[in-house]
């Protein structure tokens, strides 16, 4: 009979929203706005990225070949000058485009079934963790992944990615990580787990505003809102709500057209946790 | 003289070998074979030095200087994997199905494509181990008891492939060795030294006596219907590596069946190159005879002509479908920089293997060993083909790039040629590469029970419509 009612209970779980945080037994469920209308493309986001996660700087040849390690970085667009027109023109109409890209930590991620040892699995917290001492490099995470925002460790960048003084800089909460290892942006897990523990000895819920990214931190023009989409007082919740994003479906249905909210590749039901919000133009 | 030479290529195997003769034959070959083996052999070990080399360095250094980058993960070492694991199909089809079937032609060929079964898995399985970053992890993804409770993911692919590679190449090695045991005990008998204590050992004490024959027909039977499921199973696992993946051009339902076909194909052009080869190195030309190579080539068209059509299945299917960066990705491999790749893939896979209609192309074997080097060398790219463009223009356009394999790729993957060709070349040295046993019954076969032989009629007939007025003077001899 206990074999039953644990299918039951088990089926009820399963048939769970995604909103409600879906199968998981989610404590937060660490979630992420960008505001396009609001970046400017400066990547001191990127910059604050690598010195808060010790991330390799592994110089121009080895970026050229495409073996960087940026974890937020920004992509930049140009728009498409010469559409309808008979002559190439030099300028660009609208400039650049920007798009700030880090792990979007999809909540039905497709990197995490395929590591063969479990070394992606997703945490408690609705985080997309990559646990290196257990990654093999099998680098197939990598492949599956439709953002293409994982990054692989090609060489031992260690070695002379911080010369002698440099490596004094270094942050002591997270690990520098050997060749052979995936690693992406985990929403700055050092600062979630440090936050969780000072709130659990104040014996207290974590506040909303309490947990801050590096890039959040460092964004002058603050188009990055963080916070956990469980808790309904929070900036990122409300941001979500006001712009009708919701989890759990492969296309946004708006009763407003001027409401900019969109999460990358929902078409293919990855259910990310970062909602990007839709440049805003006069033309 | 011309009567015999017309006789041989029209039969299998001329009836009028002696048994003796057989053995001898066998046994001689792996005493003195002609001088291209030593030659091979040489060839081979220094393929393999250069992977050797190139891999001590990629564990030293790590992944980087193979060039692979951001979006191209894997690039060669798995498009090569899945090569030698395709290759490794025919040995399967030819020693059990066509076992099943009673396609007596196989008999002299089937032990040295079961052979390379087996070793082109083991070079295969060396590749999904150093393509990991980190190799002295590798044995994480076998479920084993560990301390810390922690088991592997049984929901990834790569998992399912270490559990089929690793069974079928138990099962392939268990059915090489299971129908070598009457031969081993040929060799025991004949031998002298070391070759004595390894075959007295290894023929388990086979006398030949009727209760052994019975259990050994059934247990090779039985390890024959074993094997065929597998066979399919491990490549269709192989095909779920990029089956279920979401990335365009892999998330194709036909992989599995365009997988088993391709591995089919490339495996039997790897059974005519080493037919070649070894008709040469170890003087067959009574056992390895031109009629079973035509055989082998028919088999192989029909095989290149079941790949062409699911090719132009998944073609078909992307085309018309709503996959809009499949879509992408199948213009790009047409048009885009990876076109020679690609369409080389397509003349060598689909058109040439039409020189194979003719029979006197079949029945040449020095025009065979280029052409079915060259079907392997399509098959190659096809594999390539589907791990590399898929990488280069997945779904976001940040990351659409193009890559060359770096050094240490191409170093590695030549070297596993070496690695194949070597472990090959030992074997057919310490065992019979033909299996005598088995021979001794298709001459038999002959000899008794076939009166009236077919083939011969056929070609007889053939000749008279064909205009030629002189009968046939085949008929004396039978």
């Amino acid at each position: 009979m206990s074999l039953v009612r644990n299918f039951i209970e088990d089926w009820s779980r399963y048939r769970r929203s995604i909103d409600e945080g879906g199968f998981h037994e989610y404590e937060h469920m660490w979630g992420m706005v960008i505001d396009l209308d609001k970046c400017t493309g400066c990547n001191a986001c990127s910059v604050a990225c690598y010195a808060e996660n010790n991330l390799a700087v592994v110089g121009e040849d080895k970026f050229e070949n495409g073996q960087g390690m940026h974890w937020m970085r920004i992509e930049r667009y140009w728009d498409e000058p010469n559409i309808g027109n008979e002559r190439v023109r030099d300028t660009q109409e609208h400039g650049a485009s920007f798009m700030p890209m880090m792990c979007q930590q999809c909540n039905s991620a497709t990197c995490e079934p395929v590591c063969p040892v479990s070394a992606a699995y997703h945490t408690p917290d609705g985080l997309n963790a990559q646990i290196y001492n257990r990654c093999v490099g099998s680098r197939y995470c990598a492949n599956n992944c439709p953002y293409r925002l994982r990054y692989f460790n090609f060489f031992s960048y260690y070695e002379d990615s911080w010369p002698s003084p440099l490596d004094m800089q270094l942050n002591p909460d997270i690990t520098v990580r050997d060749k052979g290892v995936m690693e992406k942006c985990t929403f700055c897990v050092q600062r979630i787990r440090s936050t969780k523990n000072a709130a659990k000895m104040e014996d207290r819920q974590v506040v909303d505003g309490e947990v801050q990214t590096a890039c959040q931190q460092t964004c002058p023009t603050s188009a990055i809102v963080f916070g956990d989409l469980l808790d309904h007082e929070s900036d990122v919740h409300k941001l979500w709500h006001k712009h009708q994003t919701r989890l759990g479906t492969t296309k946004q249905k708006k009763d407003n057209p001027e409401l900019r909210g969109y999460r990358l590749y929902e078409q293919l039901n990855t259910e990310p946790s970062v909602t990007y919000l839709e440049r805003v133009r006069d033309v | 003289m011309a009567e015999e030479t017309h006789l041989s290529a029209t039969k299998d195997i001329d009836e009028k070998i002696a048994w003796a003769e057989i053995n001898s034959d066998v046994l001689r070959s792996m005493e003195n074979p002609r001088m291209g083996y030593w030659l091979a052999v040489v060839v081979s070990i220094c393929m393999l030095m250069v992977g050797v080399a190139s891999e001590v360095y990629q564990y030293n250094v790590g992944m980087g200087p193979a060039q692979l980058n951001n979006p191209h993960m894997w690039d060669l070492y798995i498009s090569t994997f899945v090569f030698w694991i395709g290759m490794s199909h025919s040995g399967t089809l030819l020693s059990a199905i066509l076992h099943l079937f009673h396609a007596d032609w196989r008999k002299p060929i089937y032990r040295f494509a079961e052979a390379m079964t087996t070793f082109s898995l083991m070079t295969a399985l060396v590749f999904p181990i150093i393509h990991l970053g980190r190799v002295w992890n590798m044995h994480w993804v076998i479920p084993y008891y560990s301390d810390r409770g922690i088991w592997p993911n049984f929901r990834s692919p790569l998992v399912w492939d270490a559990f089929a590679i690793t069974t079928y190449l138990t099962g392939s090695v268990l059915f090489l060795y299971i129908g070598m045991i009457p031969d081993l005990a040929i060799c025991r008998d004949n031998a002298i030294g070391w070759r004595k204590r390894l075959y007295t050992f290894m023929s388990v004490g086979w006398r030949g006596d009727d209760r052994q024959w019975r259990n050994f027909r059934k247990t090779y039977l039985l390890m024959a219907c074993f094997l065929i499921p597998l066979a399919v199973s491990v490549h269709s696992i192989v095909a779920a590596d990029f089956a279920m993946a979401i990335m365009p051009g892999w998330h194709v339902t036909s992989f599995p069946p365009y997988f088993v076909s391709g591995a089919l194909y490339s495996g039997c052009a790897a059974i005519i190159t080493l037919f070649v080869l070894l008709r040469y190195f170890f003087k067959f030309e009574q056992y390895m005879t031109l009629p079973i190579l035509d055989k082998t080539c028919k088999l192989t068209f029909a095989i290149a002509m079941v790949w062409s059509y699911l090719n132009l299945i998944e073609f078909a299917s992307v085309w018309y479908g709503h996959d809009i960066p499949a879509k992408e990705v199948l213009i790009a491999k047409f048009t885009g920089p990876y076109s020679p790749f690609f369409l080389g893939m397509l003349f060598c896979g689909s058109v040439l293997p039409f020189t194979l209609a003719f029979e006197k192309i079949r029945r040449n074997p020095m025009l065979l060993l280029p052409i079915s080097i060259f079907l392997n060398v399509g098959m190659w790219l096809e594999r390539y083909m589907i791990v590399a463009p898929t990488l280069s223009l997945a779904y976001h356009p940040w990351s659409w790039d193009v890559m060359w394999p770096g050094w240490v790729e191409w170093g590695i993957v030549f070297g596993s040629f070496g690695w194949f060709g070597l472990l090959f070349l030992i074997f057919v040295k310490v065992f019979p590469s033909v299996s005598m046993y088995e021979v001794k019954e298709m001459v038999y076969h002959r000899r008794r029970v076939v009166y009236e032989d077919a083939e011969l009629r056929a070609h007889e007939y053939k000749k008279g419509a064909s205009g030629a007025s002189s009968a046939a003077p085949a008929t004396e001899g039978s």
